[in-house]
């Protein structure tokens, strides 16, 4: 029923049990009965509610990085939807996603109960892992204002935030971490993704794969013939201070979900976060100098963050070796994607489908590659995962092949969907003169930097 | 009278100046300025695609000074502005008409 249902140590049992007598009978919205059945429950409330502020934090850190990489002129646009996805999101999850992606499972597909964090559900337990979940439903969401920068309508963005925070995610999610049946496989432990390569990832980055294409590419983006040209964003600055901030807010991401602060694994958890992160930094540093002979600011943070992409699935399985070779791959893999898509005439202005979309599907295989036997079903406890390098087979890998087949199905087809209907309607492209002008002074009447000039274009 | 219009790099400004003071000619004005030359600019890179920067900021300084002084500034700036390598700059030397002081009404060189 709960994600933590599946994550129990020694005194999580404790707590299991406690919740679910209670949850029953009835709920606990002062706390005092949970804290009284289980007196160690603080530290797992404190660890938790402070990893959930850590990844709250990343709202910041996208918001830094996709301005950065982005023109000045677009700048208020990036930091309204920022702003804004977090704000629809916290709601509706609170309205509908929550119950769909962790209420009561009705034939493995969705979750049936606890809307608006009302009746059974208005207890501390619920409510922290509300908290908790909400914080990567928006991180999900704030992914697409990357791909589709500089030229979706702000009145589009707002009606995606929607429907991708009480729908497209949570359901998926519910698939994975709310019982559903990708978590229920019969090969291996059934499809795992520990804090989300998959459910955060794949999900954010195939729907902005979906926008990207609908949108079609920027003004300039490619000349006649048709070869891609850069549009240098306005503060690289910005966008390494978003990388930092990332890097920071991954650390309750990751580490933060194994909910609760007995299990002491968070260690490894933390540690493979931080290796895989600078394994893929150097990756791609390494990969875009052989290319350009540059050491390129803009491919280097981008291979940090898609190593942190990477390990989000597999951080809690893997040994520290396994997270650099994981990391690297993903710095590798984050330039080749990049450069790829860029020929083939999608245009991403911030990399985000190939730092989350690809990176994402990369994280949730190296799971069945590199498990090496020492972690379970989101819990210290047996039957341990085991991956194909560490002979435990295919079955694992089986696994995570359908849910990333899934997750990307899912979720480009209904970003697809999504934007096309939106297109149909009211056209989500902004006009060619707004385009120019930059999105700020049309939609939102205001400039970012009014008392700084900036190079015209 | 002639007025010299010396573009140089950004941050030569400062000791072209110093220069400039100390053989004596402390009048000029400055101007941040844009622009290219035979090279058209230079190559830069985001995220792995190169672009050209046709425009690079420079520092214009302007001098209008008497004709006998023209040599003494132009190898002045010359001597400090210069690193050999290239987008070092220019400098152009043309008559001027007139000049006035517009405090006292002073006209000709005697309002330089």
């Amino acid at each position: 029923m709960l994600r933590k249902m599946r994550k129990v140590g020694v005194v999580g049992i404790v707590l299991l049990l406690a919740l679910s007598s209670f949850a029953f009978a009835q709920a606990d919205p002062t706390g005092a009965v949970t804290l009284r059945a289980n007196p160690q429950a603080p530290v797992d409330y404190v660890w938790i509610l402070m990893a959930a502020f850590l990844v709250f934090f990343m709202q910041a850190g996208f918001a830094m990085l996709e301005a950065g990489f982005c023109r000045a002129k677009n700048a208020v646009n990036l930091m309204m939807k920022n702003i804004m996805d977090f704000s629809m999101g916290s709601l509706a999850f609170m309205a509908v996603g929550f119950a769909l992606m962790f209420g009561a499972d009705k034939c493995g597909l969705l979750g049936t109960t606890g809307w608006f964090l009302h009746g059974a559900d208005y207890d501390v337990g619920k409510y922290l892992l509300y908290m908790f979940e909400v914080v990567f439903a928006a991180t999900a969401a704030t992914i697409v204002s990357g791909a589709v920068a500089e030229r979706l309508k702000f009145k589009g963005y707002l009606i995606y935030s929607l429907f991708v925070s009480s729908l497209i995610y949570p359901i998926y999610g519910h698939w994975v971490w709310g019982g559903g049946w990708l978590s229920k496989l019969p090969f291996g432990l059934g499809h795992l993704d520990f804090a989300g390569s998959g459910v955060v990832h794949i999900i954010g980055g195939m729907v902005g794969l979906a926008g990207a294409v609908v949108l079609g590419p920027r003004f300039g983006k490619y000349s006649k013939d048709g070869t891609p040209r850069a549009i240098p964003g306005h503060s690289l600055t910005l966008a390494a201070l978003g990388l930092f901030i990332l890097w920071f807010g991954w650390f309750g991401f990751n580490s933060g979900s194994t909910l609760s602060a007995h299990e002491l694994r968070i260690s490894v958890v933390a540690v493979n976060t931080n290796l895989a992160a600078a394994a893929g930094a150097l990756f791609a540093l390494m990969a875009i100098y052989i290319k350009t002979k540059k050491y390129d600011i803009g491919m280097t943070i981008n291979g940090g963050i898609a190593g942190l992409v990477a390990i989000t699935a597999p951080c809690a399985w893997v040994e520290a070796w396994a997270a650099v070779v994981i990391g690297a791959v993903a710095g590798i893999l984050v330039v080749t994607s990049c450069l790829f898509l860029e020929k083939k005439g999608i245009d991403d202005p911030v990399g985000a489908v190939s730092v989350h979309g690809i990176n994402g599907i990369w994280g949730l295989l190296s799971l069945g590659l590199f498990a090496d036997g020492t972690y379970g079903n989101y819990t210290t406890d047996a039957p341990f995962v085991t991956g194909l390098f560490y002979g435990g087979g295919f079955g694992q890998l089986v696994s995570q092949a359908i849910g990333v087949l899934v997750a990307v199905g899912w979720a480009f087809g209904l970003g697809f969907v999504l934007f096309k209907t939106m297109d149909l309607v009211f056209g989500i492209r902004v006009s060619p003169e707004e385009e120019l002008q930059g999105l700020d002074v049309p939609e939102h009447g205001a400039v970012a930097y009014s008392n700084f000039p900036y190079i015209k274009e | 009278m002639k007025k010299i219009e010396a573009i140089i790099r950004v941050e030569k400004l400062e000791v072209v100046k110093g220069a400039l003071e100390k053989s004596g000619y402390p009048g000029m004005t400055i101007v941040t300025v844009e622009g290219h030359g035979r090279q058209k600019g230079l190559v830069q890179q985001f995220r792995g695609r190169e672009y050209r920067v046709d425009l690079l900021p420079k520092r214009k300084i302007e001098i209008v000074a008497k004709d006998e002084s023209v040599e003494r500034i132009l190898t002045t700036i010359i001597e400090v502005a210069g690193t050999g390598e290239i987008g070092d700059g220019k400098i152009f030397v043309s008559s001027v008409d007139e000049a006035m002081r517009i405090r006292t009404g002073e006209r000709g060189e005697s309002a330089l």
